[in-house]
């Protein structure tokens, strides 16, 4: 086994474990932190492959999740979170036990599926892509846990990592950068979207000011 | 022949020594630096020797309604974690023993000492001694899964649940870069925490407290029951401590080919090793706070999740759904 391939695993790994650490924390925070590692982390897979594949175009990807993902976004939801005083817990549908299991026995279906249907791909690519498909699913299991939109918004985000990783570990795909980039500014759109219309829809406006008009005390 | 076999009986029979001279003195590091860290002067570091000494002095006193099960268990705890923690491999991996020295074992005795202590607890009947049972044993049940996860990781990585022959694979095999092994890593020092009922787990330095739970059970106990009590845990953290040197840090352990040398080397690092263990469990206990105890089971499902997923990455590198 190469050292190439065990560092892409590793780094793979490591964001299979955040996608973990997304289901276990509860509060908006810690998600958002979760959420920033993992997408640092995907930056970091993304740069690896680049550089031990030496596929240029690849770098670009690494950049684009490095600063939109990893910082941009997680810095931008922080500051929301903190306008709309939504940082202490995190309503969910299930608790956090279950949650868990049910994304291991999803993590579970992704490889057995993957190493079934992939069986004549090489072994490399096919790990990617197990590992991979289990961070999607458990995007859309966060998704489905969660109800509070910023949490949501994670999910889908961190779904959206694992369809990045998963493309990158496909080789013979140059569209990936163009793909990439329009995921990351419809999910730009999506954010924004969402924080406007739950606003609007509460207030009657998409100004913030009405926020504190409704908080009563004041400091 | 016959004398290397008395040289390995006395090598093993050292091992056996070793770890329970050396328990009380790693015991009294981690109480040295939590102290420190807290700019107290703390106990000095043979206090836990002193300890033990004045309560094998000590008259022991018993409940009336104490049964025979409460007077034995001590002594049987004792024996098995003393077992359990001479079986682990430590300064060499080599020795006499070393085939009975398997994981599974492991968990095995250490499980059989516990539910002891869970009887003994509750054997006088008393409301804190039942709290401590219970608690001790729902951390037990989330805990003991995932040692299995880890061993079974570690059984398909080295091919063997043999603690000697994984340390020898680990030793041989050049330093390579595995998921699955940090993912046990993690799992395998939370399981730790909460079986040696540390900070987050459990506070080992209370006594007068209503989320205390080993300290609970063993509130009845005085005197030599109580000193071997004592013992036998001293005796447990070193065997987790141990158990974590031989299957991530082997480094400087003895191979099962070398002579007095090489023990002697072998010795010397895993003393080393160990007391840095010591020093770190010292630090970890000082930076974070007790969990209440109902967040328990998420922390120590944690261990269960991150052994989990080591294993389904080990299946996933050998291919093994395919």
């Amino acid at each position: 086994m190469s050292q190439a391939y065990e560092i892409s695993h590793l780094l793979a790994g490591v964001m299979l474990v955040t996608s973990f650490a997304l289901l276990y924390q509860e509060r908006v925070a810690a998600v958002l932190n979760a959420f920033a590692a993992q997408s640092i982390t995907l930056a970091l897979a993304v740069a690896w492959s680049a550089w031990s594949d030496n596929r240029p175009d690849l770098f670009i990807t690494a950049l684009i999740a490095l600063t939109l993902k990893g910082i941009v976004i997680p810095v931008a939801l922080h500051r929301t979170v903190a306008r709309l005083g939504i940082h202490r817990e995190v309503e969910k549908v299930v608790g956090v036990g279950v949650a868990l299991m049910v994304g291991l026995a999803l993590t579970g279906l992704a490889q057995a599926l993957v190493l079934k249907v992939a069986a004549g791909m090489a072994s490399h690519a096919r790990e990617e892509l197990a590992l991979a498909l289990a961070i999607i699913l458990l995007g859309f299991l966060m998704m489905i846990v969660r109800r509070n939109a910023v949490t949501q918004v994670v999910g889908f985000m961190s779904m959206e990592n694992g369809l990045i990783l998963a493309a990158t570990g496909a080789r013979g795909m140059p569209l990936v950068v163009e793909v990439s980039v329009a995921f990351s500014v419809l999910i730009s759109l999506f954010v924004f979207a969402v924080f406007v219309f739950r606003i609007r829809e509460r207030f009657d406006t998409v100004d913030l000011e009405a926020l504190d008009r409704m908080r009563g005390d004041r400091r | 022949m016959t004398r290397d076999l008395v040289v390995q009986f006395l090598a093993q029979g050292a091992q056996m020594a070793f770890v329970l001279l050396i328990a009380p003195l790693a015991v009294g590091v981690v109480r040295r630096v939590k102290a420190r860290l807290m700019r107290r002067q703390g106990p000095p570091l043979l206090q836990a020797y002193r300890d033990l000494a004045k309560l094998l002095r000590k008259e022991s006193v018993i409940a009336e309604s104490a049964s025979w099960l409460f007077r034995s268990a001590p002594y049987l705890i004792f024996a098995l974690t003393w077992v359990a923690a001479a079986l682990v491999p430590s300064f060499a991996s080599g020795l006499m023993f070393n085939w009975a020295a398997d994981v599974v074992a492991l968990v095995a005795l250490l499980g059989a000492a516990r539910a002891l202590l869970a009887l003994a607890g509750m054997d006088v009947g008393t409301s804190f001694g039942g709290i401590g049972s219970s608690r001790e044993m729902m951390i037990a049940t989330l805990a003991e899964p995932a040692m299995m996860l880890i061993v079974l990781t570690l059984a398909i990585a080295a091919g063997t649940t043999r603690l000697a022959g994984v340390a020898d694979f680990f030793i041989a095999e050049p330093f390579g870069v595995r998921v699955s092994l940090a993912l046990s890593l993690i799992s395998l020092v939370i399981v730790a925490l909460a079986e040696n009922a540390r900070i987050p787990v459990d506070n080992p330095a209370t006594h007068l407290e209503l989320t205390m739970v080993h300290e609970a059970m063993v509130l009845e106990y005085s005197g030599r029951h109580l000193a071997l009590i004592e013992a036998a845990s001293h005796l447990k953290l070193v065997l987790y401590l141990s158990l974590l040197i031989c299957l991530f840090a082997p480094f400087g352990m003895a191979p099962a080919t070398a002579g007095l040398s090489g023990w002697a080397i072998g010795l010397v690092a895993w003393i080393a090793k160990l007391l840095a263990g010591a020093v770190l469990l010292g630090v970890w206990e000082v930076s974070i706070a007790k969990m209440r105890v109902f967040r328990l089971p998420d922390f120590v499902g944690v261990a269960f999740v991150f052994g989990f997923i080591a294993i389904l990455l080990a299946f996933l590198t050998r291919g093994v759904f395919a």
